[in-house]
């Protein structure tokens, strides 16, 4: 557990010292106002990073969550044109995500198929659905509402709506991963499923929780994302499942399950969310930003699984001293 | 409650014991990959109905094109596969062979100079890759979607948005060049491929070990297999493919884009999968890999003489992954009731 607390430490010393880095010579940087931006922009990768971690505690990972967005982006945005109330695209927003990711969950639970081959052959099916529902077309400012595109960018003391919902997911995520019995179970399926399903949990509905509260978060982000960018086609967010993994890692979420932590995750987001903010400020193009995260997401596994011992060699150690 | 373990291991074996095996025979006719040829052979025969330029020697060579340059890495993939990892950095290795081929083009380098740095860019990517995950014991799930961005990335930073064309006219022959009538320079490729990683994975004991590997490492380990060694080796392979496709790619395309062979790994993988080999390690063949290349060029192809657009395609794509996938475990679920 120290070491868990001693890790998130170094990722917020991490992400001070880039900030220190980038404020010694533009200023501007960081301001208040401009770090409010920065936490808008980053908050669709701080909801999905969120959703992802309950994914990547059970063992299990979502490669579908970006095309997930778009597809339910892309539907809120039809319902909007169609003349439906808000609320009601919201709901649907979140409702669509979250059968989305009922059937990776269900293919994952019933049949007992790799998480990772399901989500790739999902993502592509999503995304191509997108173009069935549309034929390609794309939807773009003039034709949503100006209700639908208001909310997540009306402003309440200071910061858009946008970063409230964000600020208040990550709240309210916290409680149900440390209170709930729910939030245990991901870290009990994750840690070790055997002894789980000995203590009466079971690991495929554990998994399908996760993933269908993967889809809820980004149906609700696909909404968000449509109505901050104002504009809705098949290949928005393509490729965001990677930053999204990249997130997650370089918050210390084992991606062999069972351990990581909320605020990890979300400072893993933020990290990534002010290189991607800061790139233009300092003058770097912004087609470095793809090799960066990778190297991030590198960097970060190899440090985190720094200390553990090679897992083979260990057996035969162990092996050894037992005879 | 137990179900919920077993789920995500293949269901026990032996609980009945028959009182004698199935002859070879009728299992060779029960096999995957005898499945898979039928279903070759319909959609072969079903495509020469609904459409009349079908079977045009020359349409059935230029449709090569379909599989050719995934199939070369599937077959590196499946042994990496069978021994229970994944590389899923594969398209942006050969983006990043093909910016690296484009960068000597541009200095004026020749053919052959070509060649080789698409080989020796592949095999450093391999070589990265296998040293993360082989040296460091790094998952390769993470370590791959890791240099999947940082390769492509590079190109990024290389090409931006703009790309490299004019390459000399020799080295169009790898992509566009015939040996034989209407016998291409990929389908020889592609079949010298399928012949060296089979008899590698069916007749030595590296491939032995390669299945050892992928069944139960620990024991691999016990057995005097040097686990990582063989790991490293599968990694680089895997590397030293996508530089032989990423020089058919890019001499068939005759220009290097970033985005270039963007969505390959999702059709490797698919392609491997299809072929009968278990993603979670340990059993497959690459007759099965072969004829599941060849499905997917017949879909993709029959397809496309339907007009039917990529995005499309690439949805049945996906299917075809989960179906091939899931159907058997439903059939095996209703069986038992």
């Amino acid at each position: 557990m120290t070491v868990l607390k001693s890790r998130e430490a170094i990722l917020a010393l991490a992400i001070l010292v880039l900030l220190a880095v980038i404020a010694s010579r533009f200023p501007a940087f960081v301001t208040p106002g401009n770090l409010a931006g920065v936490l808008t922009d980053t908050s669709p990768l701080i909801l999905l990073a969120l959703g992802q971690m309950a994914v990547i505690l059970t063992k299990c990972i979502d490669l579908s969550v970006a095309a997930n967005l778009a597809l339910c982006g892309m539907v809120a945005a039809l319902l909007d044109g169609m003349g439906v109330p808000l609320p009601l695209i919201l709901l649907a927003a979140i409702g669509l995500g979250a059968c989305l990711g009922a059937v990776n969950g269900l293919l994952v639970w019933k049949l007992g198929i790799p998480s990772i081959v399901v989500t790739l052959g999902t993502m592509t099916i999503y995304r191509g659905a997108i173009f069935l529902l549309t034929g390609g077309a794309w939807i773009n400012a003039h034709q949503m509402s100006e209700g639908f595109k208001a909310f997540p960018r009306a402003v309440i003391a200071g910061l858009p709506v946008m970063a409230w919902l964000a600020v208040l997911i990550v709240a309210g995520f916290a409680l149900l991963v440390l209170r709930t019995p729910l939030g245990r179970a991901f870290y009990a399926v994750g840690g070790n499923p055997h002894a789980a399903v000995y203590t009466g949990i079971s690991v495929g509905r554990t998994q399908f929780a996760a993933f269908v509260l993967a889809g809820a978060l980004a149906g609700l982000t696909g909404y968000l994302w449509v109505a901050r960018y104002a504009v809705a086609y098949v290949d928005i967010a393509g490729g965001f499942e990677l930053d999204v993994v990249a997130a997650c890692v370089i918050g210390g979420i084992a991606i062999a399950g069972g351990a990581g932590s909320v605020a990890g995750a979300v400072m893993g987001a933020l990290f990534l969310g002010i290189i991607k903010n800061a790139l233009p400020v300092v003058g770097i193009s912004p087609f470095w930003q793809m090799a960066i995260s990778g190297s991030a997401i590198l960097i970060a596994i190899a440090f985190n699984a720094r200390g553990r011992r090679d897992p083979g060699r260990i057996i035969l150690k162990r092996a050894e001293h037992r005879t | 409650m137990s179900d919920a373990t077993t789920t995500s291991v293949p269901a026990a074996s032996g609980r009945n014991i028959p009182d004698r095996l199935i002859s070879p025979a009728a299992r060779a006719l029960k096999s995957w990959e005898m499945l898979l040829l039928i279903v070759a052979a319909a959609i072969f025969i079903a495509n020469s109905l609904a459409s009349p330029y079908f079977l045009d020697p020359w349409n059935l060579s230029d449709a090569t094109f379909n599989f050719t340059e995934k199939a070369m890495i599937a077959f590196a993939m499946a042994m990496l596969i069978v021994a229970g990892d994944i590389d899923l950095s594969v398209g942006s290795a050969i983006a990043l062979c093909s910016t690296v081929m484009g960068l000597a083009m541009a200095a004026g380098a020749g053919t052959p100079v070509l060649v080789l740095l698409g080989l020796g860019t592949g095999l450093a990517c391999g070589a990265f890759n296998g040293l993360l995950v082989a040296r460091f014991g790094l998952p390769s799930i993470v370590v791959t979607i890791g240099t999947m961005s940082l390769f492509r990335g590079i190109s990024y930073i290389v090409l931006g948005d703009g790309a490299f064309t004019g390459y000399p006219a020799s080295f169009a022959w790898f992509g566009q060049g015939y040996v034989f009538w209407v016998i291409t320079v990929e389908m020889v490729i592609f079949t010298l491929a399928a012949i060296v990683f089979g008899v590698i994975l069916h007749l030595t004991n590296f491939g032995r070990m390669v299945y050892a590997i992928g069944n139960n490492a620990t024991a691999a380990r016990f057995s005097g297999i040097r686990v990582d060694r063989i790991r490293f080796i599968l990694f680089l392979l895997t590397g030293l493919m996508s530089g032989i496709a990423a020089i058919c790619l890019t001499s068939r395309l005759g220009s290097t884009r970033p985005s270039i062979a963007t969505g390959f790994e999702l059709e490797v993988v698919t392609i491997v999968v299809l072929g009968g080999v278990s993603i979670l390690g340990g059993s497959g063949s690459i007759p099965g890999v072969v004829i599941a290349a060849l499905v997917m060029g017949l879909v993709t192809f029959g397809l496309g003489l339907l007009n039917v657009p990529g995005i499309v395609m690439s949805i049945i794509v996906g299917a075809l992954l989960i179906g091939v996938i899931a159907l058997p475990r439903l059939w095996s679920m209703l069986r038992r009731g």
